[in-house]
């Protein structure tokens, strides 16, 4: 039998021999290992995934802990031990950063800053609750012979109490989602949750001083107290100063658009460590550098930097936390456990007891302060949502060795962690439907109800929105203004005050010619419903239709499945697992856009309402040149700080009727100004120029009808380049006044760059 | 508050303002500093795209008729006086305000506010809800993936069970009756106008 032979047949003692095949495993064992696990938590990711049904039962830390459980389980039927990742170092240093990162830049700056008080309060003040609260009870516990707990000091308990606090709101804010809790609430927990995080660990690292000390004098007190507010400040001075440097670093990184993401990180990072160094807050410090820099970093840098710094702030952040609970999952198997029934169940017990409380009597002093209060359903999500996760395990993993009881402390956040993560965590779904049960049945309501409601919702949505936001705080206008004024013009490249739709309505012409260009034969020619939907009523019977209560009934699911929800400003940027996805956005502004040229054509196609089409058109945002030297921008905080959308068009492709089919109806604007535009002509051949050359609609007016959309050559540039920053005044000839829609500030073809 | 005195005494006819509409100081003088913000020119007006550059209203799907629904047939421009007195439609009814028998109703009062609402569907202003006018609203409020038979059936659902004299059209009283089970001035009011 032959066999592979690995050495030399003729071995010499001394002399080496060159081996044909070699393992060399202890090399790469670190990598390889870290990898490997690496691997495992991503297909566990994959797996649940696969059935989509249970992923909206059963939140992903809890799948993520049972395989870990499982694989945990292998391991210890193998004899094997778990990888020592999960060292301080390991966890602090390179574990927990990306977490915290991923939760301060996708924080929605402006409901935060509007509920900065709330959320303080409840992460300060009532992880200071939670803690000193479950720490006295302990302590109490404790004195009771029962249970042979004694010797567990004061200091140990306020030190295992603040573990058990840190809250975590992944599961929860899913779950809000669906059942669509209003922003206050969603704001609340999420930015609780994020504080929660540096609260505790300054406490922490605090009680584990303390805990150190023999003896603990009121001096020793006070200046720990101090120091809590010192810590947190300084993290928070520091992160913004941060912040900023990185948005001044970016002002001149034009030219060198690849390192862009990195800079971020490496300044995020930098922060972190620096603040570690420093021993203050350093959560506090990346997720302040994070929350101030978005704003103008993302302005300054292009969209492909934009679009991979956010997908690597979530890849990397997701796969930490979903490596946490797999170790979670697997240390539970393969540590050594010290039981105890007393203590353990009691802390459970306290840690839910005061945590409602808790919330109760908080909510209750800051309610007077708030616009919204909070009832009592809130409260409820509030209390019951307080799922503990990554964090307390990590902390717990990681406490010193001179705690005597240090085993017992981890086996009792595990216990409270898998309770509230699986326990809670699926049930809180359930329980929130059941609170938010309307009393009214459903299928009382008419169709006609429920269009003219979801009516009147866009309505005051949109009065609100119009109304723009009333902010309380006299320091957010000044700070407006300052920033306006100086802050901008140091730190943004190119300050221009660009109105975000502006930017959208480039993409959307943008997006608009490429489909153009997919569906030539298709959609142009394709007559618009407008005829189809006049020729109906013409032969729409007088008779009426019968329409089955089966009927209704499917309408009224329809309805409920498609109308579109009023808008959500936070909802899309705080699920931890999934960027932010704007279908909704996107097919309004697509239906806009399609219907703005439809709405041309139209007026060629139909005779008999042209005369009423010729007057209707759109209260469009126009005027603006935009801006033909500068590089597209993408979607960002205009003025007034709103929090951006990003449409990702790279996923527009889905076989979605493109053509909304009806026209908007538009209101009589007689005068509009408008840039002083080319009559372009319409150049048919030139649609076939594929590439990212922005179309427009040429402005040959006067109810030509054409499809005027075509791809400009660089030379049919007429719009003069003074006009970039003005806001477009010059009044328009009057023979075109009957279509100003035509008239559509239009833009440099751009060179391909970073498109 | 020497400050708000003044900026109140800059408004033009603002008591009357204040009557007709029934804000307060405080809210007559946070509306001025938003329409002054949306009036970027300092023209002392709102045109059209001063309201398109808000960007969630853009995002709205019928954001486009609320802007119409600021300026009356024929006027381009939006004054303060017409701002506040079309924003006033979204205050939350007085439940305690003394009724005057001869005073006209005020501007929040449900009728108003329905009537708000009418006008957001008919657009030609003929007084009448048509079966295109709610197809067309329908469409902007409805996803892709609803097909045309579905949103005609809706309509014509909507037409049938509002309309009574048969005409196919809807009109205001029609639109009332059909609403009668809905807390208008819970629906189409604003907190904070308060």
């Amino acid at each position: 039998m032959p066999q592979v032979e690995d050495t030399d047949p003729d071995p010499d003692p001394g002399e080496t021999t060159q081996a044909v095949f070699t393992l060399n495993y202890p090399r790469i064992q670190i990598p390889f290992e870290i990898t490997l696990w690496v691997l495992l938590a991503s297909f566990a990711k994959i797996g649940f995934h696969v059935y989509h049904k249970i992923t909206v039962w059963v939140p992903e830390s809890c799948l993520l802990i049972s395989i870990g459980l499982i694989v945990g389980g292998i391991m210890h039927s193998l004899h094997e031990k778990p990888p020592a990742v999960l060292t301080s170092n390991a966890f602090f240093l390179y574990m927990l950063p990306p977490i915290v990162l991923d939760s301060g830049y996708f924080m929605p700056t402006r409901p935060f800053f509007e509920n900065f008080g709330t959320v303080l309060w409840f992460a300060v003040v009532g992880t200071l609750w939670n803690s000193i609260g479950i720490g006295i009870s302990l302590f109490a516990i404790c004195q009771i012979e029962v249970f042979g707990v004694q010797d567990i000091t004061l200091q140990e308990n306020f030190l295992f109490a603040s573990i058990i606090s840190a809250v975590e709101p992944v599961a929860v804010l899913t779950v809000f989602e669906d059942i669509s809790v209003h922003e206050q609430l969603y704001i609340v927990v999420f930015g609780e949750c994020l504080f929660n995080d540096a609260v505790t660990v300054v406490l922490y690292n605090l009680f584990n001083h303390v805990a150190a000390l023999e003896v603990v004098e009121a001096g020793d007190v006070f200046l720990d107290i101090g120091r809590f507010f010192v810590v947190g400040l300084g993290g928070t001075i520091f992160g913004a100063l941060f912040g900023f440097v990185t948005a001044f670093t970016t002002r001149f990184t034009g030219k060198v658009r690849e390192i862009e993401p990195l800079i971020i990180f490496l300044y995020s990072y930098l922060a972190y460590l620096i603040a570690e160094l420093f021993a203050i807050s350093s959560i506090m410090a990346i997720v302040i550098c994070a929350l101030t820099m978005k704003y103008y970093v993302e302005e300054n840098v292009s969209q492909r930097s934009c679009t991979t710094i956010r997908h690597v702030i979530k890849m990397v952040g997701s796969v930490s936390e979903t490596l946490i609970f797999f170790f979670l999952g697997v240390v539970t198997i393969t540590t050594e456990h010290e039981w105890n029934w007393g203590y353990i169940l009691f802390a459970l017990l306290f840690a839910l007891l005061w945590r409602g409380l808790g919330i109760l009597v908080l909510t209750q002093i800051i309610n007077p302060f708030r616009t919204i209060p909070f009832n009592f359903k809130d409260q409820f999500g509030l209390a019951y949502g307080g799922l503990r996760g990554a964090v307390s395990f990590a902390l717990a993993f990681t406490l010193p060795d001179n705690i005597g009881r240090k085993d017992l402390f981890i086996t009792g956040t595990i216990v409270v962690i898998i309770f509230t993560v699986f326990i809670q965590g699926i049930t809180i779904r359930p329980l929130l439907k059941l609170m938010n049960v309307r009393k009214t049945n459903r299928n009382q309501e008419t169709i006609n109800d429920e269009i003219h409601k979801r009516l009147m919702e866009h309505t005051v949505a949109g009065i609100e929105d119009l109304c723009g936001q009333w902010s309380h705080y006299y320091w957010k206008d000044k700070f407006m203004k300052f920033n306006n004024r100086i802050l901008r013009k140091i730190l943004i490249r190119d300050n221009h005050p660009e109105s975000s739709i502006v930017a959208l309505y480039k993409k959307l012409e943008l997006q608009n010619a490429m489909e153009v260009l997919d569906q030539m034969s298709g959609d142009i020619s394709a007559a618009p419903s407008l005829i189809s939907l006049h020729e109906e009523r013409k032969n729409a019977s007088k008779s009426r239709k019968k329409f089955l209560s089966s009927d209704v009934t499917n309408m009224h699911e329809l309805l409920s499945k498609n109308m579109y929800k009023i808008r959500h400003r936070t909802v899309s940027y705080t699920n931890k697992h999934t960027l932010p996805d704007d279908i909704t956005a996107r097919e309004i502004l697509m239906r806009r856009h399609t219907s703005l040229r439809r709405s041309l054509r139209a007026g060629s196609f139909h005779g008999t309402n042209a005369a009423k089409m010729s007057q209707k058109y759109f209260s469009l945002p126009m005027g603006r040149s935009l801006n033909s030297r500068f590089p597209p921008r993408r979607l960002v905080h205009a003025g007034d700080g709103d929090i951006e959308s990003e449409i990702n068009y790279s996923s527009i492709r889905h076989p979605q009727r493109v053509s909304s089919k009806a026209v908007m109806p538009l209101r009589p604007l007689n005068t509009l100004k408008e840039v002083a535009s080319s009559v372009n002509t319409v150049d048919g051949q030139n649609e076939e120029q594929r590439g990212c050359r922005r179309s427009h609609l040429g402005s040959n007016v006067s109810r030509s009808g054409h499809l005027t959309s075509h791809l400009p050559h660089g030379s049919s540039r007429n719009c003069s380049d003074g006009d970039h920053d003005a806001w477009v005044e010059e009044p328009q000839n009057n023979s075109d006044v009957q279509h100003p829609l035509m008239r559509r500030p239009h833009w440099l073809p751009q060179k391909p760059h970073d498109k | 508050m020497g400050s708000t005195n003044s900026t109140l005494l800059k408004i033009p006819n603002v008591e009357v303002l204040m009557q007709e509409t029934g804000f307060s100081p405080a809210h007559i003088i946070r509306l001025h500093d938003r329409f002054k913000a949306l009036d970027k020119e300092g023209r002392g007006h709102l045109c059209p795209h001063d309201f398109g550059a808000i960007k969630e209203l853009a995002m709205n799907p019928i954001g486009d008729r609320i802007i119409g629904a600021f300026f009356s047939p024929g006027k381009e421009t939006v004054d303060f006086h017409t701002f506040v007195k079309i924003l006033a439609h979204f205050r939350p009814v007085d439940k305690d305000r003394p009724k005057e028998p001869n005073s006209p109703e005020p501007i929040n009062s449900r009728s108003n506010k329905l009537k708000f609402a009418f006008q957001l569907y008919d657009q030609d202003k003929d007084g009448k809800i048509s079966r295109d006018e709610l197809l067309q609203v329908l469409r902007a409020m409805l996803g892709m993936q609803v097909t045309d038979e579905q949103l005609e059936s809706i309509a014509d659902r909507t037409i049938q069970e509002a309309d009574l004299d048969r005409d196919d059209t809807i009109s205001f009283e029609e639109f009332r009756k059909s609403l009668e089970k809905i807390n208008i001035d819970h629906k189409m009011s604003i907190r904070f106008l308060r």
